[in-house]
Parts: C-alpha cells; structure tokens; sequence
C-alpha cells in the first residue's frame, strides 16, 4: 500500500490549514456563502437536505486497517456513528456540521487521507479494480498507475476547473471489474505484440442524462507516456468542452460532436507537440520505480490452501458454504482468497457500515489480511489477501458484526445511490425502494437459484447508482401525478461486454416497483437455458417477453 | 485596475487597452488590442512606434497568434469567470507549444484562489480588482509549499525533491524547509530526516 511521505503529509497538512482559514473567514461573515462554496466543494463538503456531507477520497479505493480506524473514528465523533460507502469507491459522512469540518479534514490527514476533489468541476478520485494487485486474472496491479494519477491531479494548476467533473478509471484484468467504460477516460492494461505492457485509452464514457460507452483512442500506449498523454486529452477537452450547457459538458459530448477520429487526431497532435518543444510532464522512472515498490504483493508464510479441513467446514456448514461460492473469489497465489464484506444485509440500506463494523473489518484485516481493504463500486468491502486456511474463522467473526451476509452478486447486492433520503437534487427515494428489494429477495436459497443478477438504482438522471449498466436498472423520475416513480431499463452491464439498458416502458409506482422487479426475474428464470446469465437471455430472447409480462395488465 | 507582476505591485501601468474602434494613441505608449483588431489592421499596428500586445478572449485559439508571437511582447488571457479555466490551458500552450517568452498577463475575473494555478501555467502579471492585491498574492502564493506536478512554472516537483533527496548534499528548498516544519508540527507523524527510510516502504 502506498504510504504517505513527508512531501504528501506537506501538501494534505497545507490544504487543511488553507480550509480551516477558509471555514474561519465563512464563519465570520467575512466570506458569503457563494464564494465559500466552490472553496467548500473543493473539500468535498455538500450543502444537502438536512445537514452537510462530507466526501472522503479513498484513492483508488485501497484502505489500510489504520485508515479504516480512523474513518470510524469520525463516524463517531462528527457523524452519528456510521459512514456510507459510494459507487466511487468513497465513503460519506451525511450528518456533517461545517464548524467541525476542518478537524475532520484534520483528523483525516493524520491518517494519510483527505477529501480533495471529491466534488467540482476537476480530476475525481481515480478507481480501479477492487481485487487490484490480488486478482487471479490480473495481468499487472494497475494501483500503482493510478497513485501516480493521483499525484498528478491533485491540485493540477491547470484542470482544476473543467467544463465538469472527470472520472478516470483503471483496470489491469482481464475482466474489467472497474467499469472503464462508464468513464471519462478509462485505462485498461494490456500486452502489445511485442510483448510489452502498456494501456488501451478510451475516452467519452458515462452515464447521467446521455449515456455513453468510452470508445477507444489509443490501441497502445507506453507506460512512460502515460501523464502526457492524459495531459493531451485534459487540455484538448479543457479548452473545446462545452461550457454553455451543464448537461452538454462532460468528454462524452466533445467526443460525440467532434467524432472519435478528429477527437484522436487532436489529442495525438498535442501529445507530438509536448515531446516536440519538450513541455510534456516528466515523471522519472525512479519515481515510477519508488510508487511501484509500495505496492509490492504480500504473502503468506505458510498459505497452504484450505484443502479437506475447508472441504469439510463448507461440508457441515452450508451457509459458509453458500457465503465462500458467493463472497470469495480466485487469489493469484495458491493457498490464498479474496474475500468480499457485503454491506447488503436483508433490509439495510445499501453501501452503509456502523463505526463498530468498520471496526471490525479492520481487526479481521490486521489479522488475516495484511491490514489491507478495498472499498469497491458495488459499495461493499474487501479483503484482498487472506488464507483458505483462515476462511472459516473470518466467516464466523463477520457474522457477529452482521457482515456474514452470502449475497454478492446476487439479486439482493444493489447497487444504490443516496437518493431523496440525503440528496437535494433527487426525484425519489431510493434507499427505501433497496431495502424492500432485498426484503422480497430475503431467501438465501432463492438468491442462490436466481443466480448473479446486477439491480442499480439511482435517484435521479446524474445516476450515481449506474441504473444504465444494471442487469435491471431503476431511475428515479417525477411522476405526473406528484408520486414517486421508477423507469425501468433492462440488459446493461458495465464490464468488458458492456451495453447501455434500454428503457422497457411506462414508469411504476413505488407501490408497484418491487412487483416489477419480481416479474422480471421470474421471466429471466422461466426463459433462460443452461447456466445463461441475464445479458444472454435478454440478448436472445428481447425485450419482449419482459414487457408482456411487466404490462399484461396494461392491455386490459 | 491593480497590477501584480513579479511578486510586486506595479505603480503605473504602462500598457494601454484600446477597444476595438477607438483610435491609437499617437506616441509610443504600448498597446493591448483584441485579436480581431489584430487581425485586421496588423499592418497599421505593425507600424506603430511601440510595444503590441494581443488580449485573447476564453475561446479564442492560441494557434492563430503562433506567427505573430515575435512581434508581440505582451498576451492578455482573459477569464471571464471564476469557473471557466481555458486561459489556464491557453497560457501552457502559449508557454511551451509556442514559445512565447513576453508577459502573460490574467484579465478579467481574477481570482485570489486561482492566482498560484496561474503562476503555475506561466501567467506573470495579474489584473486583480481588489487593491489589497498584493497581500492576497503574497498570502496566496505561501498556501502551498509543495506540488506534484511539472508545469510552466519552476517549483521543484515533490517526485524531484525526492530525488534530489537521495543525492547528498541536501538540496535546502524553501519548499523542503517548509516540509519538514510543517512535518514536526503535524502531532502524530514521526519525526522525519529528510533522507530516513521514509519512502522505503
Ligand atoms: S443519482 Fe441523483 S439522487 Fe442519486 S445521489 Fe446522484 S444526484 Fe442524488
């Protein structure tokens, strides 16, 4: 894991005392609120329905136990004893007063963390795999790429005021567990016929009110070249960007209207010029070299693998059993796992851990995982390095704290954003709609026989929740009679194979909505042939047969 | 309107903006037109007996002065407002695709929050609407000690202090002196020498 020095305590320990002046001056009546707001955003601090919230970045979404500690700590003492982790790999703290601000940016910095640019029109927290550096199918750890993304856009002089926000993603595996695609700028770490590895650029991904699947610009790009060639891409949006239109701003839309062939053209034009009169960024490959070495694997002694005892546990313990097919995944090294934390327990609102759980991942981490955790999109937790051998006792200690929860995946794992509950600009509750999914879905069994199936739902068209690239995918919208409504879109994904959902019809009611989510998995169910997942079976069957059933009422 | 240019505050400005259709002052008094005047009476402005300078508005393109930067000993970028940060990408491209070496100078809606990013892109005279400019300047210059990345400006990256670093003798920045300061003061981090094992995770 990447551990601060003194230059990176230096420039976390100045941004605090330029806040806690800034909170000062506001307090004070000296600054009004219009200009202490965009300072605020910088910090990652929101004016939300009912209090101030607070985004902390979790870079590339790596923990360490200490950090996690210290996360709860504030939970504690500044929230009311919980946190909620983000699609972006953050955590929020939703019950913020702005006179505490500064001590928990504070408070932060003494862990290594803060929240810059969690907010604004700059480079946002770069996310990455969350099985990084762990993943059986990784071709290299991409952590190490995105720390220096890190350094590089933080407080970057020159992008710091964007048309809009900007999401950089990167993956080093095979299958894109990142979502690159959904992202501004999305990296994807390849080999090139030569045998070296090197990254595959695509830009123009989101999702909000256009969505949009990044195309690629670049088959091979050398590692060296990676900053100058972000630097291309940034400068050519940062100065052809629209700026008239807020919903017209993002990469996506300067792509879409200069095509994907002028938009390369001219990022390839910059990226000669900056080698050619020598103002490209230089990064040295000694800094490369000192990053990298930070994120070096770590092994077990002995990590012999789980063998007949964990046979024999999964054996007489089928809820263990259930739990290590659902939430443990492939190590690259023999002998070791991955294990997911749901923070999706039947009826609790998605992405949400008390300070006691967080806690308690960190205890579990020191002793079975080096002090390591992952957040991930999915907003649930990791860790990433731990024995088959040790699988049995992490089950048991995680189902004390209600963290043993066998759903990753699975129907009852949605993904969902804050929504009306904390979000000022949402259509609908979302939260609320989660839990009585997940309530409907409660049957470990039936999850099981159902199979991976991805519901996202956000509460308005900025789609925090990634509705477009759900199995089923839910969108808040206003109701022509006042009440709340959810669109329905079926058939995305956010992976390799990504696709966009497309809308099914009529929106329901909240009364409706969880009926309309059992109808389709019950058509996916009846229609799909041996082990297809749901994008095959909407692939080959339509749309139809999903609309008969969802409106058959409808018709009479 | 207050002018800052190398880290002091100018007395008497010196240049002159003249609005499209206004005429020439007959002396040498050095001259800011707009690029569209620029472009039409070049020949005139060529000919005048004194220092030209071209005021560059948020979507006007740095390309089309690339031939003209010879003559040109001043650029004005403007920033029409505090969120919009073209200037910041049109002054690194005036600084390092097209050489240019005269006075940058920021116009418009200068903003004390902004003025160390543009510093940073290579920005050296700033039309500041407050008259307590300078201290704001000076206020906001020692905000931050240390960066990240190279840009247009000088200020030793964090990944070359580093490196300098690890060749003694120390290289004393004001940066690193400050680093260090502020590393002491910090509570809970370990004292650190500069060159311990810090980075040696
Ligand atoms: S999707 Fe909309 S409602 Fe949900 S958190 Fe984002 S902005 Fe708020």
């Amino acid at each position: 894991m990447y551990q601060y020095d003194v230059l990176d305590r230096t420039i976390v320990a100045e941004r605090v005392s330029q806040f806690r002046d800034q909170t000062a001056r506001r307090l004070a009546g000296e600054l009004a609120e219009d200009e202490f707001r965009p300072l605020r955003l910088m910090n990652g601090l929101y004016l939300q329905l009912h209090a101030y919230m607070l985004r902390v970045a979790i870079p590339y979404g790596t923990l360490s136990s200490g950090q996690m500690r210290a996360l709860a700590g504030i939970a504690r003492r500044f929230d009311k004893g919980y946190g909620h982790f983000t699609t972006r790999q953050n955590i929020q703290y939703n019950w913020v007063k702005l006179e505490e601000a500064p001590d928990i940016l504070a408070a932060l910095a003494e862990a290594g963390m803060h929240a810059i640019q969690t907010s604004g029109n700059c480079i946002r927290n770069t996310t990455t795999d969350q099985f990084a550096g762990a993943a059986a199918d990784e071709l290299e750890d991409p952590r190490p790429w995105c720390e220096l993304i890190r350094q590089w856009s933080t407080f970057h002089p020159e992008f710091s005021y964007l048309p809009r926000k900007f999401k950089i993603a990167v993956s080093g595996a095979a299958h894109d567990r990142a979502a690159v695609a959904v992202h501004d700028i999305g990296l994807h770490l390849v080999r090139s016929g030569e045998g070296n590895v090197g990254f595959r650029v695509l830009v123009g991904g989101g999702l909000g009110r256009t969505p949009r699947l990044a195309r690629a610009i670049r088959d091979f790009l050398p590692k060296r070249d990676l900053l100058a060639y972000l630097e291309a891409i940034m400068r050519v949006y940062n100065l052809h960007g629209r700026r008239d239109n807020i919903f017209k701003a993002r990469i996506k839309i300067l792509v879409d209207s200069l095509g994907t062939e002028e938009f390369a053209r001219q990022v390839e034009g910059e990226f000669r010029a900056m080698h050619e009169f020598g103002y490209a960024p230089e990064t040295s490959p000694a800094e490369i070299a000192r990053i990298t070495a930070q994120f070096a694997d770590p092994v077990h002694k002995r990590a012999e693998a789980g063998g007949e005892t964990l046979d024999r546990q999964r054996a007489e313990n089928p809820d263990f059993d259930r739990w290590v097919r659902t939430n443990v995944a492939a190590h690259k090294r023999a002998g070791q796992a991955i294990v997911t934390v749901s923070l999706k327990p039947v009826g609790g609102p998605p992405g949400d851990a008390s300070a006691e759980q967080m806690d308690a991942i960190a205890e579990l981490a020191d002793r079975y995982s080096f002090g390591e955790i992952r957040t991930t999109h999915a907003q649930n937790l990791v860790l990433p390095h731990v024995r088959e051998a040790d699988l049995f006792a992490i089950w048991q200690a995680l189902g004390r704290h209600g963290l043993a929860t066998a759903n990753l995946g699975l129907v009852s794992d949605i993904i969902c954003c804050p929504g009306l509950d904390y979000c000022n600009l949402a259509n609908t509750r979302s939260i609320p709609v989660a839990q009585r999914i997940s309530e409907r879905f409660a049957d470990a069994g039936r999850q099981a026989e159902i199979g991976p199936l991805a519901i996202k739902m956000s509460g308005c068209i900025n789609a925090c929740g990634h509705h477009h690239v759900g199995d089923i995918g839910l969108l808040g919208v206003d109701k022509k009679d006042g009440g709340e409504g959810y669109q329905m879109t079926l058939g995305g994904r956010a992976d390799e194979d990504g696709a966009l959902g497309a809308i099914i019809g009529r929106a329901f009611s909240s009364d409706e909505v969880v009926d309309a989510v059992e109808t389709v998995v019950g058509t996916y169910v009846a229609n799909r042939r041996d082990g297809e997942d749901f994008t095959a079976t909407y692939r080959r069957i339509g749309a139809a047969p999903f609309k008969e059933s969802l409106y058959a009422a409808d018709q009479g | 309107m207050p002018l800052i240019r190398d880290n002091d505050l100018v007395a008497q400005d010196p240049w002159v903006r003249v609005d499209d259709g206004a005429a020439l002052p007959e002396d040498g008094t050095p001259v800011i037109v707009s690029l569209g005047r620029w472009r039409a009476e070049r020949e005139t402005l060529d000919g005048r007996n004194g220092r030209l300078g071209v005021v560059l508005k948020a979507g006007d393109d740095a390309a089309e002065l690339a031939g003209d930067l010879e003559r040109l000993s001043l650029v004005a970028l403007e920033f029409p407002k505090f969120s919009d940060g073209r200037a910041f990408s049109t002054a690194r491209l005036l600084r390092g695709r097209y050489r240019f070496r005269g006075e940058l100078r920021a116009v418009g809606n200068v903003m004390r929050d902004q003025l160390l990013f543009m510093h940073r892109c290579g920005f050296d005279a700033y039309e500041v609407a407050r008259d307590d400019a300078l201290e704001a300047w000076t206020g906001a210059l020692s905000d931050f000690s240390a960066w990240y990345q190279t840009a247009a400006d000088d200020r030793r990256t964090a990944a070359q202090q580093r490196g300098e670093c690890a060749a003694p003798p120390l290289s004393q920045s004001r940066a690193r002196i400050r680093a260090n300061a502020a590393a002491a003061s910090a509570p809970p981090a370990p004292a650190v020498s500069c060159c311990a094992g810090d980075w040696a995770y």
